[in-house]
């Protein structure tokens, strides 16, 4: 049976919710952070998964209940490095959108904004031609 | 045994370490793929004649070493995989010596590719849940380079959402490991397949719904699907040829392998029969609103990935052969589907149904080679999907009432897929001929507008289309396997007794 002190789970509670949080805003930069957050959060609920903290994982011959689980340690290792690789990879794609579209928002989803487009009246889409109207419009027509 | 892992990451060295010479790369990608793909074969023989096969890395025992094994669903998973992958590595060369000449490599594009088959089949051959976190994320690392690498200012938006939401589903992936191992204490899944069935009800059902989740994001199962018909399509052919083809149908595998041998259901599963029949209904009527040919394709592989859940929702050995049948067929035509769209687009200059027109005549061999996939997916006998659909319908006539009108609902979706397509084949085959559009991103990688199709081309899909013009071929065989792998796979013992040996 583990035993999970209240402040730790706290914490993960805590990195959980920031992190999802930062995962639902536009800019990219934010969403890079959120996943951070939540990748500091998922390896931490990983490494509570091994024992309680504060113990070595392997120490010589003693007993082994004198020592947490070493594998947890050894798994979240991995998961840090890959979440790692994978945040400069974001930060890449951060700035080359940056570079070819002058900021880094996240766009919606397509068909969401095709539905979004037709509720709003008609009318209002006839009075304001060459706005962000006909950008939207481009913005769906089949690329290319 | 741990070569189709190795080989691929060995090769994606070699070929960056050989990047000046496009010919080398081209030569190291193929022989590569082409070993594995004989590995497979060869596993595939040893898994069906003698049990799984299994690798205990480092020479760790079982439960606390990694283990990777091979039994016949992985084997043969591996090696249509393989087959495939082949195919469309065949095409991008031919695409890229059309485009560039036979000189011009590519720094990053073999790498990756490599990478993504070792991750790929990382994920077919591992046995515990970590090291398969590990695959999926070689796999899609390797992807999101591949979906953004010398992308334009009209695809990057994509690019992005589909890393955001992969990235996401990874965590999910990770946090689940970390529950997992919190309840159970081990990540083998054979381990596992013991352990968990000992929990508390209410924990192993949280963790079967987190598994449900989290490889129910990556099949694209609706309503986790939405990241998909915006992504997929924004890739060159081959790459988004390469993506339906295998990786939803990674997610499909890992669905498979984690609930029949760690959440065994008594029954019919009926809230995965429900998502089955969502996603069969959503998929098909996604695609008959689109205008666009490489989104109405991503909402039919949506609504295709509801037949293949649908027969896990059944849960029998009827079932389970239906699925494991749909996704060797699925994963040719798939990609065959996505190679011809591509050919469609580069003669065209555009994906937009209703500026197309008149192909028959200007490009027969396109018509043909679009025909046999578009009636293969929509299950017109005597080909593939029609002997995956009957396996399917079949199971669910036999499996009570609401599994018979499940199967409803995947007879209805085969219709409207089979009328996506006639529209499509409408539209675009027949019809005035038009004058192909320029290229509208000149700069990007893609060549679009040219209005040719280049015969080694033609000849990549076309190989493509004849291997699941075999899988027809071969259906009793096919089927006989899979029904033994279906077996192999709800009994779970013979799984369990390779990787922990005979005690357990």
């Amino acid at each position: 049976m583990i035993t999970i002190n209240v402040s730790m789970a706290l914490v993960v509670g805590v990195l959980y919710s920031v992190g999802f949080y930062l995962l639902l805003q536009r800019s990219l930069m934010k969403v890079l952070l959120g996943i951070v957050v939540l990748g500091h959060g998922a390896n931490l609920l990983l490494q509570l998964a091994g024992g309680p903290p504060g113990r070595a994982p392997i120490v010589g011959d003693a007993p082994t209940d004198s020592f947490t689980d070493p594998l947890p340690q050894a798994l979240a290792l991995t998961a840090i490095v890959i979440t790692f690789a994978l945040t400069t990879f974001l930060l890449a794609l951060g700035y080359r959108s940056w570079v070819l579209l002058g900021d880094d928002e996240v766009q919606d989803d397509v068909e969401d904004r095709r539905v979004a487009r037709r509720e709003r009246p008609a009318a209002a889409m006839d009075t304001e031609p060459g706005t962000d109207e006909a950008d939207e419009e481009e913005a769906l027509s089949p690329r290319w | 045994m741990t070569l189709p892992v190795l080989l691929p990451i060995l090769g994606a060295g070699l070929t960056v370490m050989g990047g000046r010479s496009a010919t080398l790369q081209r030569i190291i990608g193929l022989a590569v793929l082409g070993t594995v793909a004989v590995l497979a074969a060869v596993l595939l023989v040893a898994a069906d004649r003698t049990g799984p096969v299994v690798v205990e890395m480092g020479g760790w025992a079982a439960p606390v070493g990694i283990a990777l094994v091979a039994d016949r669903l992985s084997a043969l998973l591996l090696l249509i995989s393989t087959l495939v992958t082949i195919a469309v590595l065949v095409y991008s060369i031919d695409q890229r010596i059309a485009d560039y000449g036979r000189e011009t490599p590519s720094t990053t594009f073999h790498p990756m590719y490599l990478l993504l088959c070792a991750g790929v089949s990382l994920a077919y051959l591992t046995g515990d849940l970590f090291t398969l976190f590990v695959a999926f994320e070689i796999m899609l690392s390797a992807s999101y380079v591949l979906i953004t690498r010398r992308t334009s200012a009209s695809r990057i938006r994509s690019g992005m959402t589909y890393v955001t939401v992969s990235l996401t589903s990874s965590l999910l992936f990770l946090t689940m490991i970390a529950l997992t191992y919190a309840a159970a204490g081990t990540v083998n899944f054979a381990d596992l397949a013991g352990r968990v069935g000992a929990l508390p009800e209410g924990v192993r059902t949280v963790l079967g719904l987190m598994f449900l989740v989290v490889f129910g994001i990556k099949a694209a199962i609706v309503p986790l699907h939405f990241w998909l018909p915006d992504s997929y399509p924004n890739a060159p052919a081959p790459v988004t040829a390469l993506f339906a083809g295998l990786l939803t149908k990674v997610g499909i595998y890992a669905l498979l392998r984690t609930q029949i041998l760690i959440f065994p259901q008594g029954g019919v599963w009926t809230l995965l029969l429900y998502l089955a029949a969502a996603t069969m209904a959503v998929g098909v009527l996604g695609a008959l609103a689109q205008n666009d040919l490489n989104r109405l394709l991503s909402f039919l592989l949506v609504s295709h990935i509801g037949f293949m859940i649908f027969g896990l929702a059944v849960f029998d050995a009827a079932g389970i052969v239906g699925t494991v049948l749909y996704v060797i067929h699925h994963i040719t035509v798939q990609a065959t589907l996505f190679l011809v769209s591509g050919l469609i687009t580069r003669r065209t200059g555009t994906v937009a149904i209703d500026q197309m027109g008149g192909l028959a005549r200007t490009s027969p061999a396109l018509a043909v080679l679009f025909a046999i996939p578009a009636l293969t997916l929509a299950g017109i006998p005597p080909t593939s999907g029609f002997v995956a659909k009957l396996s399917l319908l079949q199971a669910g006539a036999g499996a009570g009432v609401s599994t018979a009108m499940v199967a409803g609902v995947l007879v209805a979706a085969s219709l409207l897929t089979l009328y996506a397509m006639a529209r499509v084949w409408v539209r675009v085959f027949w019809g005035k001929s038009q004058p192909p559009q320029p290229d509208p991103d000149p700069d990007d990688e893609l060549v679009v507008g040219t209005a040719s199709t280049p015969k080694p081309m033609i000849a990549a899909a076309a190989s493509l289309a004849a291997v699941s013009v075999l899988i027809a071929v071969a259906a009793g065989p096919l089927s006989a396997l899979s029904a033994r792998a279906a077996t192999d796979l709800l009994e779970r013992t013979p799984y369990i007794t390779a990787v922990l040996g005979e005690g357990s």
